[in-house]
């Protein structure tokens, strides 16, 4: 119900929106929990195990039960609706437990923004703006994030009617937020919940900019951002959370925080109920009984557990009428989806079962176990916690960090208390050291209260610990009864403190709980740890702008576009696009099929002439006296001994032997090398050698430059190619005597200057043309416009190179492989001292018969392709015995291997693979079996080489 | 984590700007011919995992690309020392 006055909501505007299919209205200021607590609604919520109705607990995000599901502007789940600010057209519903993903995709914007400052604030509450304010004023920079939309804290709900430096409570916060935010330096976010903290004073907090906005929104503006903090030091001024006490019903709609129902009305204008209970360990529940009663709630009955709240509460209850029963604790809430009525009865400090002696008519319930210091960021810093026995909580302890915690949550309970102990912590924060002086203590009041957590009873049934998962101290009991001690054991049998809100007002009665059913001290059991994030935190907004074409960056060549142009469909590889095959139109006008086009440009390579665009091979250029030793060291052949003119093939390994890259190594001149790596691995492999020249060989004179992009290669392949490359470069001698195998000579190709390669990587004649990235675009067309050449993709090299049995390192490799596995033996140098991977290759486990090693496979049904990463058995394994309930024993044998590449080849008129498989060299010949799906597929064992073993293609 | 890494060379960085290479001061040995299987083994696999104290490599690969030592505490993650490749271990109290 709302009062016609008071509360911080702008009456003058009217905002509608819709709950569960009822329209409802409410002002700018409201949360969705306030105005439906103005609309009367009781139930908001529906508990996940039991069904039960829930209702509104508290007015923040604390909040375990009135999870809902916003549905318009945009689906949204579990959001608590005491943190959802209220707007025009919000459309929700209430949650059995659970939420709904959006199915669309969200069109609101979100980014990040990382910065620095002297002194992080967290909470602007007394506290944190006395602290802001102390730090701010030497000109320090200053970050204030609070979680609300205005600043406040406390003094918005609890301490209305309090004035600071002559202001009333919140104006006071308002103008010094203001004065703050008029500082050069000095950062306010509000609606900005800090929820991680970790190493190095780093903090990550959420500011959530236009979800209070609704379908009004900017579009431009993002909806969250994410901030990213790096502090020299950091105040907590986190404030409480209230603690609720277990009793049977203390679950149903009408039973709410004491200090959030005077949240409700001093802040919201709202009247939560009309017929009060106040049941509480601690003098600050009183305040909310005296604002809600003097606000026209008719208070029933304050049941204090405490033998007496003192003499001056007793006379300010007694002037208003209210039946005080001290001693007396709730037996239960009863009522039919909501609270209707209140049972009470003495206190037995014995803890015997208390028994119902008195019933109140109440519509609201408002409970106050005392005050728990939210020491969520605190405990997430490394800080230690302490359990104070008189607060009976835990409060902060030592930290290692440069960070300190101010106000109430660290257990300061007065407004003046709480300005003092902040400023002074702004003031000590501007040394940058104040962690290393421990804060002077504060003199703490402590209202007198008495730790309480549970109403003994006979059955626990209905005393909720963890309201969102339904957990009861019954449940906890069951978790002690099978033996659990430790809270982190009996959180995960029971799942008490799982929940979305992570046991925000449960992590501490659970303890409780625990430690009576086990008649130990709480401070000896402790808490369950602190982790990020304190509050859920949306995909979304994590991600940030790295979505879509932003996640991850893209690499194109210089002939991207002409690909795109002409049908290429884009394999991933690394990075980098590539053409995988190019899609022709068919003379019906269809489009060619992937297995088409691929034989097709396979036959081109092997019968005329083909060409790959192959510029993302990794390219690093090597200079310096040493860099022929430096080669040598690094792969497992002689480089040294290379002729300037000329080019090896190469592999390295990892000082364990396995094969790491493989690659082209050409002598440039004495003192300068190119090498190409495989187009995944050039970043690796430039670190690689980067690793090793600083950290083991320093004393080598040697410089390593990624060229990558710098070159642009064009693999032009085939039978035909140097018919081909003679029209284009008239000045080249191309035949084999003049430009053998595994040379270089430079020449103009196209009229333009570029570095010609006699190297093959498909077995053919086989130029690849190597000039700037700038002028590729003019070679490539001039080669197309010989009319005579077919582009190709990487399936179709793929093909290629698997009928020679050349491996891709990753694809064909795995990193338990070294080149002798791979029937590499002769890339291995018996000649040098050592390198990389040498000692290796003498390990009993490298020399040891039955190594996985490459072969070739055809299936006997030459049309039969096989999956990649199939298994390979053999028959001849005897079947191992076992038994499968109401089945024949299975049958199992040891996997031999598995199929590392397979493919149709149009040379081989057939489908082949390459396998890595135990002892394969010894097997060649040997039938094995290719388990797909429900069949067993008969294979042939071949050597890895399959085309053209000779080697006598390649010359053309 | 998330720390706070001081390059010798660059100042304090945020961690993701550096690569971690585990252990610092295993050298590769000098002559690996002449070790046993074992000794050799124990060069490839075997690295030390204590709580406190760490010496162990970083390279600020997306900065200065250089690599460098820290002592850093595994228990805490505080950085107590950096120093260049080649320099000894600092002693530490």
């Amino acid at each position: 119900m709302r009062r016609e006055s008071g509360g911080r909501v702008d009456r003058s505007r009217t905002l509608r929106f819709r709950f569960d299919g009822q329209d409802y209205t409410g002002h700018p200021g409201d949360t969705l929990a306030s105005a439906l607590l103005a609309g009367g609604v009781r139930q908001v919520a529906t508990s996940v195990k039991l069904g039960r109705p829930r209702g509104i607990f508290s007015a923040g995000s604390e909040e375990p039960n009135a999870v809902v599901q916003i549905e318009e502007p945009f689906p949204e789940p579990m959001l608590p609706a005491t943190t959802v600010e209220l707007y025009d057209g919000l459309v929700a519903s209430s949650l059995p437990g659970q939420g709904r993903l959006a199915t669309g995709p969200d069109p609101a914007r979100y980014d990040a923004v990382h910065a620095h400052c002297d002194v992080l604030v967290v909470g602007a509450g007394p506290a944190g703006l006395a602290a802001a304010r102390a730090a701010a004023s030497t000109g320090a920079r200053v970050i204030l994030a609070d979680e609300q939309p205005e600043p406040g804290g406390g003094l918005l709900g609890a301490w209305p009617a309090d004035v600071v430096e002559g202001l009333l409570g919140a104006e006071w916060a308002t103008a010094t937020a203001a004065h703050l935010k008029a500082l050069p330096e000095v950062r306010v976010l509000a609606r900005t919940t800090v929820f991680g903290y970790y190493d190095d004073n780093y903090l990550v907090a959420v500011e959530r900019r236009t979800n209070h906005l609704g379908a009004a929104a900017p579009a431009h503006v993002a909806r969250e951002r994410i901030w990213r903090i790096r502090a020299r030091h950091v105040v907590l001024a986190t404030g409480t959370h209230e603690r609720p006490i277990a009793f049977a019903g203390n679950d149903l709609p009408g039973v709410m925080l004491a200090g959030s129902a005077r949240t409700y009305l001093n802040r919201y204008g709202v009247l939560p109920g009309r017929r009060a209970v106040v049941f509480t360990a601690d003098d600050s529940a009183y305040a909310a009984a005296f604002d809600l009663a003097d606000a026209g709630v008719r208070v029933a009955a304050i049941l204090d557990v405490r033998p007496s709240p003192g003499e001056a509460l007793a006379r300010e209850v007694a002037k208003r009428g209210i039946v005080l029963l001290a001693g007396h604790v709730v037996t239960a809430a009863q009522g039919d989806g909501q609270v209707a009525s209140v049972q009470a009865g003495r206190h037995r400090p014995e803890a015997d079962p208390a028994v119902a002696e008195h019933a109140f008519d109440a519509d609201l319930l408002l409970v106050s176990g005392g005050w728990n210091p939210v020491v969520h960021l605190f405990s997430q810093s490394g800080g230690r916690l302490r359990f104070d026995e008189t607060l009976g909580t835990l409060v902060p302890g030592d930290s290692r960090q440069a960070v300190e915690v101010a106000g109430a949550a660290r257990g300061v309970d007065t407004l003046s208390g709480c300005l003092a102990d902040g400023a002074a912590a702004g003031e000590r924060a501007l040394g940058g050291q104040a962690a290393a002086a421990a804060p002077p203590p504060v003199d703490v009041p402590t209202a007198g209260g008495q730790a309480f957590w549970l109403v003994p009873a006979s059955d626990y049934a209905a005393h909720f610990v963890d309201m969102q998962r339904d957990v009861t101290v019954a449940d906890l009991h069951r978790a002690t009864g099978a033996g659990l001690r430790s809270v982190e054991h009996i959180k995960r049998y029971t799942t008490a403190g799982t929940a979305h809100d992570q046991g925000k007002t449960s992590g501490l009665l659970t303890t409780a709980a625990v430690a009576h059913a086990l008649g130990e001290r709480m401070g000896e059991l402790g808490i369950t740890t602190f982790r990020a994030p304190y509050l859920p935190v949306s995909f979304a907004a994590l991600a940030g702008r790295d979505r879509g074409p932003l996640h991850d960056p893209v690499r194109v060549t210089a002939l991207h576009d002409w690909h795109v142009a002409n049908g290429a469909l884009f394999e991933n590889v690394g990075h980098w696009k590539r053409p995988w095959y190019y899609q022709r139109v068919l003379a019906d006008g269809r489009l060619e099929d992937m297995e088409t086009a691929v034989l097709r440009e396979c036959r081109a390579a092997r019968e005329g002439v083909a060409m790959m665009d192959a510029s993302t091979l990794g390219k690093i250029d090597v200079i310096g006296p040493d860099a022929g030793e430096f080669l040598d060291r690094l792969y497992t052949n002689l480089m040294s001994s290379l002729a300037v003119g000329s080019i090896r093939y190469g592999v390295m390994c990892r000082p364990d032997g396995m094969v790491f890259d493989d690659g082209t190594v050409i002598r440039l001149a004495e003192d300068h090398f190119l090498l190409t790596t495989t187009t995944g691995n050039a970043a690796a492999v430039l670190d690689w050698m980067e690793e090793w020249l600083q950290t083991e060989w320093p004393s080598l004179r040697v410089y390593c430059t990624s060229v990558t992009e710098q070159w642009a290669t064009v693999a032009l392949v085939g039978p035909r190619s140097r018919e081909v490359l003679a029209g284009l470069a008239p000045g080249l001698a191309v035949s084999t005597a003049d430009f053998p195998f595994m040379t270089w000579r430079e020449a103009e190709v196209a009229g333009i200057p570029a570095r010609v390669c006699r190297i093959s990587f498909s077995g053919e004649l086989a130029f690849e043309i190597n000039v700037t990235s700038w002028e590729v675009s003019r070679l490539w067309t001039a080669i197309m416009d010989s009319g005579m050449v077919t582009p190709y993709g990487t399936e179709t090299m793929h093909v290629l190179r698997a009928e020679k049995g050349y491996p891709i390192v990753g694809q064909d490799t795995d990193g338990t492989v070294t080149p002798q596995d791979l029937g590499m033996s002769w890339v291995v140098s018996k000649k040098k001292a050592d390198f990389i991977g040498k000692r290796s290759f003498s390990r009993a486990d490298t020399v040891r018969a039955g190594r996985k090693q490459l072969v070739g496979l055809l299936p006997e049904d030459p049309d039969f392709l096989l999956p990649e990463g199939t298994q390979l058995v053999s028959t001849d394994v005897p079947a191992t015995v076992g038994t499968v309930r109401g089945g024949a024993p299975p049958r199992t044998v040891p996997t031999l291997g598995h199929v590392t590449s397979s493919y149709r080849s149009a040379a081989l008129g057939r489908t082949f693979a390459l396998a890595l498989v135990s002892g394969g060299q010894s097997r060649l010949g040997e039938r094995l079996y290719a388990p797909v799906g429900d069949a067993l597929v008969p294979v042939t064992v071949t050597s890895h080489v399959l085309y053209d073993p000779e080697g006598t293609r390649r010359d053309g | 984590m998330m720390l706070l890494i001081p390059c010798p060379w660059c100042g304090p960085r945020d961690e993701a700007e550096f690569h971690y290479g585990g252990q610092a001061h295993v050298a590769y040995p000098e002559n690996p011919a002449a070790l046993s299987d074992e000794e050799w083994a124990r060069y490839l696999f075997f690295r030390d995992n204590p709580k406190g104290a760490f010496a162990e490599r970083w390279s600020h690969s997306a900065g200065c690309r250089r690599w460098f030592n820290a002592l850093r505490d595994t228990a805490t993650n505080e950085i107590h020392a950096v120093y260049r490749v080649g320099e000894p271990r600092p002693v530490t109290s």
